[in-house]
């Protein structure tokens, strides 16, 4: 990589953290607990709208994981969510009603977050779907991973994004509050994944799935991207440049290895496909909030118009992360 | 027991509470401590460690030493701590060097029995450095001979730098004579006579200025000297400590319990701190006798699995942490796979004869043109693999390298052809795994069996004849890996029997058998004079073979059952 093009890249981590730095004036926060927040905490950071149903499964989940504090930012949700939130003694919760798009899809929030609270300490970004699984996460909590990947000297961790579903239609089954998602969506593709090397950044992108396979067969290139690093140790010169996609440094974004050998990485499985998700797609076609035009959504609506099954014979049914490792879909690397 | 006849040395500079625990263990079992912590822990963390273990008579704290990894400070710090543990308690008679993250794996009676037993031994793992395997970085004899005056961790570049310069000056220290540099592991246990030895040699201040320059001397210092004070050097540790790739410890969490209860060692390093239950377990004295010996073997399969998989990896797994640059693989696909290009136009029903007959999954053209023909006409394949032309397109080296990862254990044959996607053509003659067999010039029997105008099929001739030349250059070239055979349409018709039991040989060795059914051959009457026709039009129809323009070419012999087998 040249001198110029890697001083680009350097202008361009500063140009995402100017301006995530200008986009703090559109958090007016609910409740700031960060005062609670100790040394060397694990933190979760996401962004949310209406997603009041999903919440309280959702800080279960990580809480259980070993996560100490939550850092969320409100997309001017109506649904309750905000005033839940505000009463949980771990979370810190800020509000918005600015858009989503011009925050490029809330990056530049907790970007600005991160950059406060975050640096020098682990950092989890995900969202209120999506729910992180890496080796032996049945048996070890959050800190032995991160511990491990200290003395590893490793700073981020890869945990590509799997869709789950459920067999038949999406609302055939009802998603309750405090459900684990994947008692009703316990289905994924195990092995239609393409993967190609983002030279610029250096990291890979994939893509593959039920939603390549059912929405986005005539334009693969359209498909969504499903490569994610979403656990990092953070410092404030860092900067999320799409979703979680990928950082600058690139460096960052070098979770895979190219001599032959595995890393260890994780899997985020998606709840995203339960019978919330038709109302989700209409909210959001109304609204153009969403990557590329709403694309996805648009073609998710059309699909769906014929109710839709991604269940084929070959799709598998979640089990544990020993299946996923099993199937090439995570790798334990060099931990033991 | 009330001897006291062990004594401990522990080195700590993290998790102190944890130390507390286990020093107050052994202590509490008789076996005086002697901690020693590192001068970069906090004052107030190290008086709390102090204040914890105050009520414990044989428990001392040695003079603080800063112990940076890899260097002097670590090997000043035991000499300091041995020196006050062989003074204040007489009655020890062996010492044991351990670390603040070790733990005892099982009773202390058992381990000071077993000592017992071998009084006057050493155990120190000690080898010399030609011999040793696991240096990293490929400084073995040179730690003894170059120079380290930069940080290894905090400055690497100069670390490197300087011993690049030094070894290409030709750099080296002179070793002190009777000095055989011996490595091993840093954690022993010595005799009392042996360690007073070495502490106590009249040369020590000499050894000691030589060994303060020589990097990571707590891996050297103890294993060098005790080769010259000690006859009965038990060259192994025992203490369980694993290293990984990079020359870090493994460490043990709460899920490794029953793989370190079998294991029978004394002490195992490192543990992770907040792994409750291991301290739990194994601090609680529960009176099992045994005598075992250690048997780490269970756990050295484990790490080795582990190190396998991070610098190997899983051959033909394309995934979000393994993404090999081209040749180093270490396989570019996950199984063995034969890809057969003219035979489904030469045989009728060569497919279902072919998995018939070997077992395996054979599916039709995979990169034909519109739709992926999987076999039996699936729609969705292995791993939700989509029939999608389009799909399989936009990546096609992701589809084939999935559908052989997907399918692992299941041999899969497909079926090629110039008409087809020609994208991987390289790919799969670089591949070991493939069988790549092709009767060149069979793309002509559809063309001639078709009903279609004879400009088109004339053109359409010329256009395959020119890709399938292509590939069979491909498959010539000195880079191919691929196990490949290429006949003519002529050589093949002639005799069909000898390839086709070579090619089933190959994919089911262990059958052994001798064709019995044999596809049927399609029908050739008048190819001869259609590509003759070609010709007459002004096209050269040459990957066939010589066809005689008139008359037939049959089978040598087709009333011979059995092809001829050399055995």
């Amino acid at each position: 990589m040249s001198v110029f093009s890697r001083y680009m890249l350097r202008l361009a981590r500063k140009r995402w953290r100017i301006r995530a730095f200008r986009k703090r004036r559109e958090l007016r926060p609910v409740t700031d607990r960060t005062n609670l927040i100790r040394g060397d905490q694990l933190l979760v950071f996401t962004t949310f709208r209406n997603e009041r149903v999903r919440l309280p499964h959702f800080l279960r989940y990580y809480r259980d994981m070993g996560i100490n504090h939550f850092l969320m930012v409100d997309n001017d949700s109506d649904d309750g969510g905000r005033e839940y939130l505000a009463e949980q003694p771990d979370v810190s919760l800020w509000t918005t009603p600015a858009s989503y798009k011009r925050s490029r899809f809330g990056v530049d929030w907790l970007n600005w977050l991160q950059m406060k609270y975050g640096h020098g300490r682990w950092c989890l970004v995900v969202d209120p779907d999506e729910f992180f699984v890496y080796p032996f996460c049945d048996t070890r909590p959050l800190r032995a991973l991160t511990d491990w990947l200290d003395a590893s000297s490793i700073k981020s961790f890869s945990a590509m994004l799997l869709d789950m579903y459920p067999k038949g239609p999406f609302d055939a089954l009802p998603y309750n509050e405090g459900q684990d998602p994947f008692e009703i969506a316990p289905w994924f593709d195990s092995g239609n994944y393409t993967i190609t090397r983002n030279h610029k950044y250096g990291n890979l992108w994939i893509q593959g799935g039920p939603r390549m396979r059912m929405f986005f067969a005539d334009a693969p290139e359209r498909a969504p991207a499903l490569n994610k690093i979403p656990l990092v140790k953070w410092h404030r010169d860092y900067a999320y440049v799409s979703s979680t996609h990928m950082l600058l440094p690139r460096g960052l974004n070098q979770t895979y290895d190219e001599w032959g050998g595995e890393k260890a990485s994780g899997v985020l499985l998606h709840a995203k496909f339960l019978d919330t998700f038709a109302r989700k797609a209409e909210e959001e076609m109304e609204r153009k909030q969403h990557y590329a035009n709403s694309h996805e959504y648009r073609a998710y609506r059309l699909a769906t118009a014929v109710e839709p099954d991604l269940w084929c014979k070959w799709s598998e049914k979640y089990i544990n992360w020993r299946q996923l490792e099993i199937l090439g879909l995570m790798s334990k690397g060099n931990w033991a | 027991m009330k001897s006291g006849t062990l004594g401990f040395v522990m080195l700590c500079h993290t998790a102190l509470d944890r130390a507390a625990q286990v020093a107050r263990h052994w202590a509490e079992r008789d076996c005086p401590v002697v901690i020693h912590v590192d001068k970069r822990v906090k004052r107030r963390a190290h008086d709390g460690l102090v204040k914890a273990l105050g009520d414990l008579k044989n428990v001392r704290f040695s003079g603080r030493h800063a112990c940076e990894w890899g260097t002097w400070g670590l090997v000043a710090a035991t000499q300091e701590a041995s020196e006050l543990i062989l003074r204040d308690f007489p009655g020890v008679r062996h010492v044991y060097l351990a670390s603040g993250s070790c733990l005892p794996l099982r009773p202390v009676e058992e381990l000071v029995r077993y000592l017992d037993e071998r009084p006057k031994t050493d155990f120190i793992e000690s080898v010399t450095t030609e011999d040793v395997g696991w240096t990293i970085g490929g400084l073995d004899v040179e730690r003894f001979t170059l120079r380290f005056p930069f940080s290894w961790r905090r400055q690497r570049r100069l670390f490197d730098g300087y011993v690049r310069l030094q070894r290409r000056l030709g750099f080296r220290r002179r070793i002190p004579t009777g000095i055989v540099p011996h490595l091993g592991s840093q954690w022993w246990c010595l005799t009392r006579r042996t360690l007073s030895a070495i502490l106590d040699n009249p040369d020590r201040e000499e050894t000691d200025a030589y060994f303060r320059r020589v990097w990571i001397p707590d891996e050297s210092y103890f294993q060098t000297l005790v080769r010259q004070v000690s006859g009965n050097v038990e060259s192994r540790s025992l203490t369980l400590s694993k290293f990984d790739f990079q020359g870090k410890p493994h460490i043990f969490y709460d899920d490794h319990l029953q793989i370190l209860r079998r294991s029978d060692c004394f002490v195992a390093r490192k543990i992770w701190p907040h792994a409750d239950k291991l301290y739990r377990t194994f601090l609680t004295d529960d009176h099992a006798s045994q005598t075992a010996e250690p048997n780490p073997g269970k756990i050295d399969r484990l790490f080795a699995k582990a190190i396998e998989r991070r610098t190997k990896g899983r051959a033909g797994l394309y995934m979000q942490s393994r993404h090999p640059n081209e040749n180093w693989e270490n396989g570019r696909t996950a199984a063995p796979y034969s890809v057969f290009e003219g035979f489904a136009d030469v045989f009728e029903n060569f497919e279902l004869w072919m998995s018939k007959t070997t077992g395996t999954r054979v599916h039709g053209h995979l990169f034909a043109p519109g739709k992926v023909e999987f076999a039996g006409g699936e729609a969705v394949y292995n791993g939700a693999l989509s029939d999608n032309a389009m799909l399989r397109d936009y990546n096609p080296k992701s589809f084939l390298t999935n559908l052989l990862w997907n399918t692992r254990g299941e041999r899969q044959c497909f079926q090629h052809g110039p008409g087809d996607l020609q994208a991987l053509n390289w790919f799969m003659a670089g591949d070991p795994n493939a069988q790549i067999s092709v009767i060149s010039g069979a793309w002509a029997i559809p063309l001639f069996r078709s009903n279609r105008n004879f400009g088109d099929i004339r053109r359409d001739a010329a256009e395959l004849q020119k890709i399938e030349a292509e590939f069979l250059n491909i498959l010539r070239s000195p880079w191919v890996k691929a196990r490949v055979r290429t006949w003519t349409l002529a050589e093949f018709v002639e005799n069909p029997m000898e390839p086709l039991q070579t090619i089933v040989d190959e994919i089911s060795p262990r059958s052994m058998r001798r064709l019995t059914e044999v596809p049927r051959l399609t029908d050739l009457t008048g190819f001869g004079q259609f590509l003759q026709n070609l010709r007459n039009q002004g096209m050269q129809p040459v990957l066939m073979g010589d066809f005689p323009a008139t008359g037939e070419l049959r089978p040598s012999n087709p009333r011979r059952g059995r092809p001829y087998l050399v055995k």
